[in-house]
């Protein structure tokens, strides 16, 4: 029997509270709340709030009794939330780990397959639900070739085409370009228009969702600390979620000044570049770029364009396909003037690399090992090599972490470990791969302090040279960065920049 | 089957149910597993190499899928011809080698058979689309649709797997450390590669899960998998291929049953 | 009705700990799929190591046979459900036959399923209640045991008995090695970056954080 659940579910949370079986602590406790059907309801909340497990809780996803224990209830529309299945539409984050066939159609289909959904009816909602999210491709089109805002699209169509009349997003646009975001926002209120349900939506960066929500609930430690209309809430509650890390409306967080000096010498020059992944095909051409001293370099532009690649070829990780990247006297102190020749440890005081994701560059077993894999590699010995350690840990807040698995950290943290273990070899130009992409705002404030100072040269150092590949635009102002724009690429536009 | 790629296949080999395809290899394999003798393993051979023209893939591709069987069978054969069972005059006596007539006999069938089980199912797979393959075994040979359906979602993510090794790579250049220990920096990227997928298949399966995945109501398809005629001459095919092979080694009288007795 | 604390009766939690979740199965695809992509590479990485050793000692190439033997133990060390030798190590075999190789797909597939029974009936002997090294290495050994009978029948038909038993044991060496001791390290390597919290194997081996 397909369930024909087209009227939206109400919710409803009784002292309600969840702890993960390798945890100590409760993940959420004592949540009481009540969510009329067709509310449409923003959760917000500190990071290790529980809010992503609260919304997992109520999709019916956290797993039986081996995974972890619960107390009160949590019902939605009436019935148990866990073994509510097909009631609620969950989309996550990470839009690769939503896609679960290789074509768009079918990717649709998946869930109305497993809830018995027979097949005349199947392909009709299919064509329903992409177009009730604006995703107008063909039904054959493969999955892997949609960008971020397309997958984010598609899952909504596939939570869509289950008829939920619970629809939870957990952070949907965490980690898309500002063009995501907004496709993602309008899909969601074309959405509610033509199939009304409840939502519960997860974010920190506010100011989307206001537009579309009426009600605002706070989590916190035990159990819900705020809730009411979102003025109301965010008046009384901003400040103190501000410093939680919400991004609140009207409460920006604190940027550094203007950068102490005018920049200084050129580093590293490239005159007619040309970037490319694989070879023959380059993504972007004709770049004329200076990277000084003492400035921050910020390169935007559509996904794509191949920010990311040049941001690599900066970094003498790739080869330029044409043209010349040259480093100056200063830089190279010896080692040739072409950084792709570089050997790695020469790389290493020279020109310092974050990744986009982080978890790319993670090597060792535990935090402190990380941050002297660079050390070691230039042969520094022990004591210097404590020291740097050290005053890193303490400087990025990572000391109480020194013995924990780089793996087991949170996004925050992983990108601060990431950016700690770039600083320990001291090198003078830094590449920052979109560093401020989809954290919070309390460690966004804290990486822009921190570049800040590395390019005005903290505490004697010598200035530093960053270059920052990213799309946010407050970033760009923070720093008072020289923008180099690349254009959108003449070939079809690939997943990801 | 390209697990990386996409290109829609034309052709009528194509669209034939990719359960055939595997039943078809299967005919030609078992029977010519069963025997050891170059007739039954040329004939079959000389059958193949007649249909395959047919199969729907060109000259080139033809030569990019199935040069490790070319590589493979010479090299299989001469393991046979040197180390094989002894019979008739001995040619080479050296060591552990000994190259005897009935070795080089085995030999010569070695290679031909290892072509003519090979190079069929290759170029029958080249064909196959992952997901049809799934709706197959799920809808006509009625295996079961969680693991069919689970290994197909994992299959989906060899493509991102690429992705992140050249990341992998870059960022071990990155840190210094790509200079020298080949092999270790090898098995350290192999380590972050497995946390990364089973991570990313851990959220995954959260998200099949929400979609009511593993749920006790029985699935329906959107996608049907059709068992028809095309699909039982393929099949016919391939038997055809084994009987005549095994007849042509009984009429011959060089039949020899791998579990029989020498 | 609602979900409480209280320990559920013994009969459910036998037949809940032997039950494949969906993060079960999602997962041992995943280790299939990236342990299929490593045989491919042994499939002809393997052939240098074969001319060297074969005139060494006929027979001696068994010890080549552990990267095809792994994908079974470590699929069933870390899930612990029964049939996930079988499942993890066929689907790396699939894997390895869609892609192609000199054995031809159905061939390959049938070797992955009588490999995975090896280990298998190892983990099944011990009831799927003991997971330690010893254990892992026996899987090995059996999975080896197995695939070399397979390829004896199948590809060394012609071979004489210092043949068949030199190979032998040095196919069973090499899968207690290469196909138990390596999962079985990797497994916890694995467990203590957090990737196997939702799996009773990852929250053995990591304390409680």
């Amino acid at each position: 029997m397909p369930v024909e659940t087209p009227a939206p579910a109400g919710v409803e949370a009784r002292g309600w509270g969840w702890r993960h079986a390798s945890r100590r602590g409760w993940a959420v406790q004592d949540a009481s709340f009540r969510i009329e059907p067709g509310e449409r309801v923003l959760l917000l909340g500190a990071s290790g709030a529980g809010k992503s497990t609260l919304l997992h809780g109520l999709a019916g996803v956290l797993g039986g009794a081996d995974e972890g224990e619960s107390h009160g209830e949590l019902l939605v529309g009436g019935r148990p939330a866990a073994s509510a299945r097909g009631i609620a539409g969950l989309v996550l984050q990470d839009p690769d780990a939503q896609v679960v066939l290789a074509r768009v159609g079918d990717d649709v289909a998946f869930g109305c397959e497993n809830l018995g959904v027979p097949r005349e009816l199947i392909w009709p909602r299919v064509r329903e639900s992409l177009d009730a999210v604006g995703l107008d491709v063909p039904l054959d089109r493969q999955t892997k070739a949609l960008s971020g805002g397309q997958k984010q699209r598609l899952a909504l169509a596939g939570a869509l085409a289950m008829r939920p009349g619970l629809l939870l997003l957990d952070e949907p646009t965490a980690n898309l370009d500002p063009a995501g975001v907004g496709e993602v926002r309008e899909a969601v209120e074309r959405l509610l228009e033509h199939h009304p349900a409840t939502l519960v939506v997860v974010e920190h960066r506010v100011e989307v969702w206001l537009p579309v929500v009426s009600r605002v609930i706070v989590l916190g430690e035990g159990g819900v600390v705020a809730d009411g209309a979102p003025a109301d809430v965010l008046g009384r509650e901003g400040a103190r979620l501000a410093a939680a890390g919400v991004w609140v409306p009207g409460i920006p967080p604190a940027v550094p000044g203007p950068p102490v000096d005018a920049p200084g010498a050129a580093l590293l020059t490239g005159r007619r570049l040309a970037v490319a992944r694989v070879k023959g095909r380059p993504v972007a051409s004709g770049i004329d770029v200076d990277v000084r001293a003492g400035s921050v370099l910020a390169v935007t532009g559509p996904n794509g364009a191949g920010k990311s690649t040049l941001g690599l070829t900066l970094a003498g990780l790739l080869p330029p396909a044409a043209g010349e990247l040259q480093a100056t006297g200063a830089l190279a102190a010896g080692a040739g003037p072409s950084p792709i020749r570089w050997t790695s440890r020469q790389l290493l005081t020279r020109i310092g690399t974050v990744f986009q994701d982080p978890e790319h560059q993670l090597l060792t077993q535990t935090v402190r090992d990380e941050l002297e894999v660079g050390p070691r590699a230039l042969g520094l010995e022990e004591r210097a090599t404590a020291d740097r350690v050290d005053e890193l840990l303490a400087r990025l807040r990572l000391d109480h972490l020194a013995a924990a698995n780089p793996f087991t950290l949170s996004g925050g943290e992983k990108r601060r470990l990431t950016v700690a273990a770039m600083l320990a070899t001291r090198p003078r130009v830094l590449v920052l791969d979109e560093p401020t992409f989809g954290q919070d705002a309390r460690t966004w404030a804290e990486l822009v302090a921190l570049l800040a100072g590395l390019r005005d040269g903290r505490d004697g150092d010598e200035r530093a040279a960053i270059v920052a590949i990213t799309h946010d635009l407050d970033v760009v102002r923070a720093l008072h960065a020289e923008v180099l724009e690349l254009a959108a690429s003449q070939t079809d536009a690939e997943a990801s920049a | 089957m390209t697990l990386l790629e996409a290109r829609a296949r034309t052709g009528a080999v194509a669209r034939i149910n990719p359960v055939a395809k595997l039943g078809a290899s299967a005919l030609i394999a078992l029977p010519l597993v069963l025997t050891l003798d170059w007739v039954s393993a040329s004939v079959a051979l000389l059958l193949e190499c007649l249909l395959f023209p047919f199969a729907g893939i060109g000259w080139r591709e033809f030569w990019t899928r199935t040069w490790p069987v070319w590589v493979a069978a010479p090299l299989t054969g001469l393991t046979i011809a040197l180390y094989g069972e002894t019979s008739g005059t001995i040619y080479v006596d050296w060591f552990f080698v000994r190259v005897s007539e009935g070795s080089l006999e085995l030999a010569v069938a070695t290679f031909f058979r290892v072509l003519a089980i090979a190079l069929p199912s290759v170029v029958l797979f080249v064909t196959v689309d992952p997901t049809d393959l799934a709706d197959g075994l799920a809808q006509v040979l009625r295996l079961p649709a969680r693991f069919v359906l689970g290994a197909l979602a994992g299959l989906r993510m060899v493509g991102l797997f690429i992705d992140d090794w050249r990341a992998l790579e870059l960022a071990r250049r990155a840190r210094g450390v790509a200079d020298r220990g080949r092999y270790r920096r090898f098995f350290g990227m192999a380590f972050a590669l497995l946390v990364l997928s089973i991570r990313r298949g851990s959220k995954l399966a959260t998200s099949m899960e929400a979609r009511g995945f593993g749920a006790p109501v029985e699935r329906t398809w959107a996608r049907q998998s059709r068992f028809g005629g095309r699909e039982w001459v393929l099949m016919a095919i391939g038997a055809a291929i084994s009987a005549i092979a095994v007849a042509a080694a009984a009429f011959a009288g060089t039949w020899n049953f791998i579990l029989g007795p020498g | 009705m609602h979900v409480s604390t209280s320990a559920p009766t013994t009969a459910s939690a036998a037949s809940h700990r032997l039950r494949w979740r969906v993060v079960d199965i999602v997962v041992a695809s995943v280790i299939g799929v990236a342990s299929g992509l490593i045989f491919l590479f042994w499939n002809i990485g393997y052939l240098g190591p074969q001319a060297l050793l074969q005139p060494l000692l006929p027979g001696l190439q068994g010890l080549l046979d552990g990267p095809w033997l792994f994908a079974g133990v470590l699929g069933a060390l870390i899930i612990r459900k029964p049939g996930a030798a079988i499942y993890t190590e066929t689907l790396a075999a699939v894997v390895s036959a869609l892609v192609g190789n000199q054995w031809g797909g159905f061939l390959t597939l049938e070797a992955g399923l009588v490999q995975g029974l090896g280990a298998e009936l190892v983990f099944l002997a011990f009831l799927y209640r003991v997971w330690n090294l010893p254990v892992a290495m026996l899987a090995g050994a059996g999975a080896a045991f197995a695939g070399g009978i397979n390829n004896l029948l199948l590809w060394y038909t012609g071979s004489g008995t210092s043949f068949t038993i030199t190979y032998l044991i040095s196919t069973v060496i090499s899968g207690a090695v290469i196909a138990g001791l390596l999962p079985w390290v990797l497994t916890r390597g694995l467990a203590r970056t957090g990737a196997l919290d939702r799996f009773a194997s990852g929250r053995e081996a990591r304390a409680r954080v």
